[in-house]
């Protein structure tokens, strides 16, 4: 049955697409009569370009944008990976005398990078998927027809044109040890004993919990911000995705007597795929660019449990002034990158989408 | 008959409960989302003792108020609002004229393998910033100015005397350096903003206009640019807050204390070794006011290009 559909609207396709193309030939026919010579010979010079036309007349307004950015953006990566090669640091100007691949071996053999490595994982995969959830679960709340749905939406979104270096000195007071909300509301509830107990590292001594120096916090406490902070998104682009179902597919579940829970479940979750999968691409990136929040939180030497990739690199690079070693880091961050969007990208070039 | 009736209502009064529960959550999640904003308004409004001793979320009484916290970060932060302003503001524009011009050349005018430079820009919006930082800081501080010192003393020699040096410590100079690349790195999301609103615009009144001879120039300039002043709204409004809260590239490209800008004057006062919470909290207000404001005049534009990307 389907597949007598999927094969009937395939005809109807080529068919409208062969009406369109015998209008267009009309219309280019009525032209070319009405117009004179100048216009055959512009088009006998068109014919005799090696390339398109279009490309050339089209190329005024896209090719210098595209290589003003193509210069800071794939320049500067190749330059970047070129740099890396080398074993320039120090001040003064880069040497591009020996290309060797010693400084991707000793990342291999530094325990900072694979710990950076590790939290970087960790915070991606648990960042994105933390914040789809929240995201679909609010995006489902708001698509009830509530009233003020601009309002909502609104202040869920807020948190996301904050800077991360707002939303870092905010979140530092939430979850500072003697004062900060988090611990007051703990305390107000007498937990925050039990949680000191639960969490505290082995050889501290502190009764009172320090979210962001524990080792056995810091990490959770950022993902928990950067979720604050990012959810909105997701939940912009969950609702996008439930406005596009058709109200059909409700009414039909409804008839049949499903649940709720059911309902979203069987029916409408799985209609979303493409929405997630384009949140979690870029809610991924964002995660690999948390450097913002993480510096701004505790400065660019954040301690073994906090540091990701992006901050090592900067430490690395800006502060120790080891160049090539940061730029061997950079590579690595620019892997992870294209490991995320690489599919992503093929995926939707694939499907026509691009 | 009353069985029925009974029903009716019991249905009426869970389907009621449950839309009592959906708000309920809903006001949840609005404490959610702004609490650490109102505990922030409430400790800038606080004196030292006054945010050690009450609730971080509780309003300041009669003898804790103050406006000193506010003062200083105002007088803290506002050299750094100003150069952020004069540094996001060009760059906005920039990326999103030539963001517009792009995505006119690779989507209303089709030729075959445009999809390829597609791809590429749109790839370059998820580059990881660090993978260009270290050429970043070598194009701006070394290469460009060994370039334009060797260029300038070559050509305007016998008016320089060869002693012609590019001001790379010149905290203007840093601020445009900011800009331009900003304005580069802007270029990719803001291509792919236009693209997908092109795409959606009927190619039946640019194909008139062609067949009336309208050269692409006169096409984008008539019929494509009036059409896209509320995608300009979006892309502007969404790109400003990205330039403006960025932190990154400022730290890298700025290094003249005189032309910091604000996300760095903040970070610098979170980093301090004091730590007066009610001084970060009114700096983090003043720092966030401008997109702040944005945000509450333009949220739909804001929401559309987040969507967008």
């Amino acid at each position: 049955m389907r597949e007598i559909l999927s094969r009937l609207l395939a005809t109807g396709g080529r068919l409208r697409s062969a009406v369109s193309r015998d209008e267009s030939d009309g219309d280019q026919l009525a032209t070319d009569g009405g117009a004179t010579v100048k216009t055959t010979r512009r088009d006998s010079l068109r014919n005799s370009l090696p390339v398109e036309w279009e490309l050339i007349e089209s190329a005024p307004f896209w090719l210098p944008p595209v290589l003003f950015a193509g210069f800071f953006v794939y320049g500067a990566i190749a330059w970047n990976f070129l740099l890396s090669l080398t074993d320039y640091n120090g001040l003064g100007g880069a040497q591009y005398e020996s290309f060797d691949l010693s400084m991707y071996s000793r990342l291999l053999n530094d325990g900072a990078f694979w710990q950076a490595a590790q939290n970087t994982v960790v915070l991606l995969v648990v960042f994105t998927v933390l914040c789809l959830a929240l995201g679909l679960l609010v995006a489902i709340l708001i698509d009830q027809q509530i009233r003020f749905e601009n309002t909502f939406r609104t202040i869920y979104l807020l948190p996301m044109s904050l800077s991360f270096v707002v939303t870092a000195t905010m979140w530092a007071w939430v979850y500072n040890a003697r004062n900060g909300v988090l611990n007051q509301f703990l305390r107000l509830f007498n937990l925050e004993g039990a949680i000191v107990g639960l969490l505290r590292p082995t050889g501290v001594n502190a009764e009172v919990i320090q979210w962001l120096s524990w080792n056995t916090t810091a990490l959770a406490a950022v993902i928990f911000a950067l979720i604050w902070q990012f959810s909105g998104y997701a939940m912009v682009v969950f609702l996008a995705g439930l406005r596009a179902i058709p109200t059909e597919h409700y009414e039909a579940a409804r008839v049949d007597g499903a649940s709720t829970v059911r309902l979203y479940a069987r029916v409408i979750i799985p209609q979303l795929r493409a929405s997630a999968v384009s949140a979690s691409v870029v809610l991924m990136v964002f995660a690999l660019k948390a450097f913002d929040f993480i510096y701004a939180l505790r400065g660019s030497q954040p301690g073994a449990n906090m540091d990701i990739l992006a901050t090592m690199m900067y430490r690395v690079a800006f502060d120790s002034l080891q160049w090539a070693y940061g730029s061997a880091v950079a590579i690595v961050l620019f892997a992870l990158a294209l490991l995320v969007i690489g599919p992503y990208l093929y995926s939707e070039y694939q499907r026509g989408e691009l | 008959m009353s069985i029925r009736d009974g029903g009716f209502i019991d249905e009426l009064r869970s389907t009621e409960n449950s839309r009592i529960g959906l708000y309920a959550l809903l006001l949840a999640g609005i404490a959610f989302y702004l609490f650490p904003v109102e505990t922030a308004v409430m400790t800038m409004f606080k004196t030292e003792s006054a945010f050690a001793r009450t609730l971080p979320f509780a309003p300041p009484g009669t003898d804790g108020f103050t406006l000193d916290a506010l003062t200083t970060a105002w007088n803290t932060l506002r050299p750094g609002l100003i150069n952020s302003l004069l540094m996001a503001i060009p760059a906005t524009i920039v990326s999103a004229l030539l963001g517009s011009m792009t995505a006119y050349g690779l989507t209303t005018i089709s030729w075959r393998g445009q999809v390829g430079v597609v791809v590429l820009i749109i790839a370059g919006i998820f580059i990881p910033y660090q993978a260009v930082l270290v050429p970043l800081a070598q194009f701006w501080f070394q290469v460009l100015p060994g370039l334009l010192n060797g260029f300038v003393n070559t050509v305007f020699g016998f008016i320089t005397g060869g002693n012609w040096q590019y001001p790379s410590r010149n905290g203007y100079v840093q601020l445009l350096q900011l800009s331009i690349t900003h304005a580069a790195y802007g270029i990719p999301i803001c291509t792919l903003l236009f693209r997908s609103y092109y795409q959606s615009i009927s190619d039946e009144m640019i194909e008139a206009a062609r067949l009336d001879g309208a050269s692409a120039f006169s096409i984008y300039r008539n019929i494509i640019l009036p059409l896209s002043l509320p995608m300009f709204a979006v892309t502007l409004i969404y790109q400003f807050t990205q330039v403006y809260n960025d932190l990154l590239f400022a730290l890298v490209l700025v290094n003249e204390p005189a032309s910091q800008v604000a996300t760095q004057r903040l970070a610098a006062l979170t980093g301090g070794v004091v730590q007066s919470f009610n001084t970060t909290m009114a700096g983090a207000i003043v720092a966030a006011l401008p997109t702040l404001l944005v945000y509450i005049m333009f949220g739909e534009q804001f929401a559309k290009g987040v969507a967008g990307e």
